[in-house]
């Protein structure tokens, strides 16, 4: 401690001029904008992000409302779906038994499938993923047939398990979870093997029993490839179940597209498609966002 | 004390792939009594994490044997617990729970969930954390990592505390406070520590006794320093000291002169 005194004392004080002075010289107040400046930067954003995709729509809601504007157009134009859909629009939810169901419960119907199969597929991909992961020789027992099967298109499964089941039902929900189980597999067994082994000396010095280092450590640590796993297996679910409801028929956005065009309703076919492609949208967002929740933190330090 | 409280026997370990056999440590024997603190340093290659991690049971020595308390070392557990060179904090857990995480395993039985708290709290507060202890890895610096990780160690209530180079990655002045920090913890808690070190002054001012190790491959203890030095250490007063200037230079010497590191070896 003398010495830090001895030293500070050497030290010739900063203080050696006194502080300039200055009159103080009073401006007219700003003239107060209409949006404060953080609120029009603000809108400014999110004008930027909102805008271009609506001009990029309407662009080609015109150029289709042009090239199908012909009476001997084979395809309906816009102003003519919404026209013949207005019915389906504007009342999703009747019901008139048998397969005559508004839109939103086909949407429910397929779902409510593909909730099941992907639920499944996710649990046991998981399951398998962590297994390939952490074990050397189930990667190499496994592996290979994992690569074999999952090149198999999603259609191609629905004859045989129609076969095994002997029913539409859980042919479908079998067909979505053989879809969604590979790309989780995969990507959880990349992200197990990627663990780094100073987790997995934490894990041996604390001696966490194998639940423990499976819930403590190997889950979270692999949570963001299990997620792109998940995000890519929820995508090709319900890529399947359109296809696959539209061969078992019943109640479901698949088999009402095949229903209408069967019966030349050719707008209906538009409308389902819209919703399908939004379905499938915000399917996708929910999982990225779930993933963006779970995953927080999850990133390297 | 006519039992040595951890010893190494004649612990040898190597390293084969395929029909190459690459020897890293030859004949290491030591006895560390309980309480001392004992630095191992040597240049980089020369296999001390090598000899740290068979003592943490994370390696299995080729030959030789570890006791501790008498008891034969084979597998890693909380009675010696490690800071890692790189902290090795879980990044999903704040720096409470990875504490907790700790704590919980290791008291699960012996003490109720209101003491694992406190008993986590208090492994905090020792390190001067309880400000950033809801704080994620990434949010903050390294030496506070550093810090959660020595709290983590120490929370196991371990019989050694076994030291990977652990100021390494901080900078000197981070480096200077933790030492510090290291030393009154020390003190106050009369800890066993083994520390792997390339610093030679961090060596010194910490140590009881520095083992120096010769250069790889089959490095073996080239030579066992004493530091007689009163404990509590102040840093400043030892830049004029004999014998840390003695120690020191022994050390340099060891190192520089007779041990010099040989790029091509």
């Amino acid at each position: 401690m003398t010495q830090t005194a001895a030293a500070a004392s050497n030290v010739t004080p900063l203080k050696t001029t006194p502080p300039a002075s200055a009159t103080v010289v009073a401006l007219p107040p700003a003239k107060k904008p209409f949006f404060g400046p953080r609120t029009k930067t603000r809108l400014m954003e999110i004008a930027a992000v909102v805008i271009p995709p609506l001009l990029t729509t309407a662009a080609l809601l015109l150029l289709w409302e042009m090239l199908c504007r012909s009476p001997t157009a084979s395809l309906p134009a816009p102003s003519k779906v919404i026209a013949d859909t207005w019915e389906l629009i504007v009342n999703p939810f009747y019901d008139n038994g048998g397969n005559d169901k508004g839109l939103g419960w086909q949407l429910y119907a397929s779902l409510k499938r593909v909730a099941l199969g992907y639920t499944l597929a996710a649990v046991g991909g998981i399951a398998l993923g962590a297994l390939v992961g952490g074990s050397t020789w189930a990667m190499r027992g496994l592996d290979p047939v994992f690569q074999v099967l999952r090149t198999i298109p999603p259609l191609a499964w629905l004859p045989l398990s129609l076969a095994a089941f002997r029913d539409g039902e859980p042919s479908a929900i079998f067909v979505i979870f053989i879809t969604a189980i590979w790309p989780v597999i995969i990507n959880t067994a990349v992200g197990i093997r990627n663990i780094p082994q100073d987790y997995k000396n934490v894990a041996q010095v604390l001696r966490l029993n194998p639940f423990e280092y499976f819930t403590k450590i190997m889950l979270p640590a692999a949570a963001p490839y299990i997620f792109t796993g998940l995000r890519i297996g929820i995508g090709l679910s319900w890529l399947a179940i359109v296809a696959a409801e539209m061969l078992i028929g019943g109640v479901g956005i698949g088999f009402f597209i095949w229903d209408a065009w069967n019966s030349s309703r050719i707008s209906d076919i538009i409308l389902a498609l819209i919703y399908v492609g939004a379905v499938g949208f915000v399917l996708d967002r929910i999982v990225a966002l779930i993933a963006v929740g779970v995953t927080r933190g999850t990133a390297n330090a | 004390m006519t039992k040595p409280f951890l010893k190494i026997e004649h612990v040898e370990k190597s390293f084969s792939r395929g029909a190459m056999t690459n020897e890293v440590l030859k004949d290491i024997s030591m006895e560390v009594a309980q309480g001392e603190f004992i630095s191992i340093i040597g240049h980089s290659g020369c296999g001390k994490s090598t000899l740290l991690n068979i003592v943490a049971g994370l390696t299995q020595a080729t030959k030789g044997v570890v006791f501790l308390e008498g008891k034969v070392v084979d597998e890693p557990g909380p009675d010696r617990a490690v800071v890692f060179q790189n902290h090795s904090l879980l990044p999903w857990l704040t720096a409470y729970e990875n504490v907790a995480l700790a704590v919980d395993k290791v008291f699960a039985r012996t003490k109720s969930r209101a003491e694992r708290h406190e008993w986590t709290m208090r492994q905090i507060e020792l390190v001067n954390m309880a400000h950033a202890k809801d704080r994620r890895p990434s949010e903050i610096s390294g030496g506070m990592k550093q810090r959660i990780g020595i709290a983590r160690a120490l929370a196991m209530q371990p019989k050694v505390l076994l030291l990977d180079e652990p100021f390494g990655a901080l900078d000197a002045l981070t480096r200077t406070h933790l030492q510090d920090q290291v030393m009154q913890i020390q003190t106050e808690l009369n800890n066993t520590v083994l520390m792997i070190t390339h610093d030679v002054d961090e060596a010194v001012l910490l140590s009881d006794r520095i083992v120096m190790m010769t250069n790889g491959p089959s490095a073996r203890i080239g030579e066992i320093l004493d530091v007689p030095l009163e404990r509590p250490r102040k840093r400043l007063e030892l830049v004029s000291d004999r014998t840390y200037i003695a120690a020191r230079a022994a050390v340099l010497k060891f190192l520089y002169e007779r041990h010099r590191f040989v790029e091509a070896a």
